[in-house]
């Protein structure tokens, strides 16, 4: 064979692969896309799986002054059903006269059931003690409701007050910023340095918004509920801290849970 | 005592299976320093060995910089469904954790 042939089959091939890519023209890859690439990788090994496995000892371990374990808490779905309790929440419960999320309600029950004072708990430091409980049971529960669609209640006046109120405070613009959560994740395609922003005003998608937590951060190595994460919202917007389970995070969780209707829970999911 | 570590073991082709390792550390640098400005002590996983029906397949040397929370995955030949894997670790402190899994 001579020279000349194999230089033709070459530009051939190279001709070939340039077609080829012209065809697919591959799009300059988003930094959603790069986000979404890296969750991937780290998804196969979640470290929020700890974090179940964590609290599913911790809800059958007995514990607390009255040497109780949580398997009769009742979650909206009557005692000790845990499976598809989470997109339920929050809700309101007759027996604390009260709309609750999955930590508030938690800490009834850690109070009812065991006698762990559920004052001392909400004014705990994030991650430390009976806080870093509350994580892992959060991480259980969500985790059994995995995949499920949210679908909150709103049959009762109360429920349609704290989602009224969630509405309010969530277009409430305050602090030394003029901030309100609406200036961030009031309208689609916004977002912070390469962080895509949810819309909450509405269904984000499946796993997204409010779907998506509580979640493993891999930034910190910590495991965040929805508790916490509107408490990492209220700092960046300058406001003071709302308070552990108090009422507006609840009524905000409402407001967000409401509009995420028919949204697939991914709970607990990975974040960067 | 240690919190457990989430192992799953799955056999594939050729013979060979699949071993994905969660374990719940801490994985302290040594370098950090606190809120007072003293430095955090070093606290992390110095030894990895893992165990295919009671023999050695894998031993590591860890140190600082593997992250906290650390997953490891390796494929190990010769094991099949049914096969008990078996996974320890021993950190600076000389604390210790084990945690068995069935392939499956």
């Amino acid at each position: 064979m001579t020279r000349i042939p194999r230089i033709a089959a070459a530009m051939l091939a190279l001709a070939a692969v340039a077609a080829a890519s012209a065809q697919q023209s591959p799009a300059p890859k988003s930094s959603a896309d790069g986000i979404a690439e890296y969750r991937a990788m780290l998804a196969d090994g979640n470290p929020a799986d700890l974090f179940v496995a964590k609290g599913e000892a911790l809800w059958k371990t007995k514990r607390g002054p009255k040497n109780a374990t949580l398997e009769r808490c009742d979650l909206g779905k009557g005692p000790g059903v845990v499976k598809g309790a989470f997109v339920e929440l929050p809700r309101y419960f007759a027996d604390t006269g009260r709309v609750q999320d999955l930590e508030s309600r938690l800490l009834s029950c850690g109070e009812t059931l065991q006698g762990i004072a559920a004052a001392e708990t909400a004014a705990a430091p994030f991650g430390k003690g009976e806080q870093a409980n509350i994580e892992a049971l959060v991480a259980y529960v969500a985790s059994e409701s995995a995949g499920m669609k949210f679908s909150l209640p709103q049959g009762r006046a109360e429920e349609r007050t704290m989602y009224e109120l969630g509405k309010r405070a969530f277009f409430y613009r305050a602090g030394s910023h003029g901030f309100a959560c609406a200036s961030c994740h009031g309208e689609p395609g916004k977002r912070i340095r390469l962080q895509e922003l949810p819309d909450l005003t509405k269904n984000p998608g499946d796993g997204v918004g409010f779907a998506a937590w509580p979640a493993y951060r891999v930034s910190s190595g910590e495991l965040w509920g929805m508790q916490r994460r509107l408490t990492d919202c209220f700092r960046q917007q300058r406001f003071p801290y709302p308070g552990f389970g108090s009422d507006v995070t609840i009524a905000l969780g409402v407001y967000m849970g409401v509009n995420a209707k028919g949204a697939a829970s991914t709970a607990p999911s990975i974040k960067r | 005592m240690p919190d457990p570590m989430r192992i799953r073991a799955q056999a594939g082709a050729d013979n060979k299976a699949t071993v994905r390792v969660l374990m719940a550390h801490e994985m302290e640098t040594g370098q950090r320093k606190d809120a007072a400005g003293k430095i955090i002590p070093a606290w992390h996983i110095q030894q990895v060995s893992a165990k295919l029906n009671g023999k050695e397949v894998l031993s590591a040397q860890w140190g600082p910089s593997v992250a906290k929370n650390p997953f490891l995955q390796f494929m190990v030949k010769g094991a099949k469904a049914g096969d008990k894997i078996s996974i320890s670790w021993i950190d600076n402190r000389g604390e210790t954790r084990t945690d068995e899994a069935v392939v499956t």
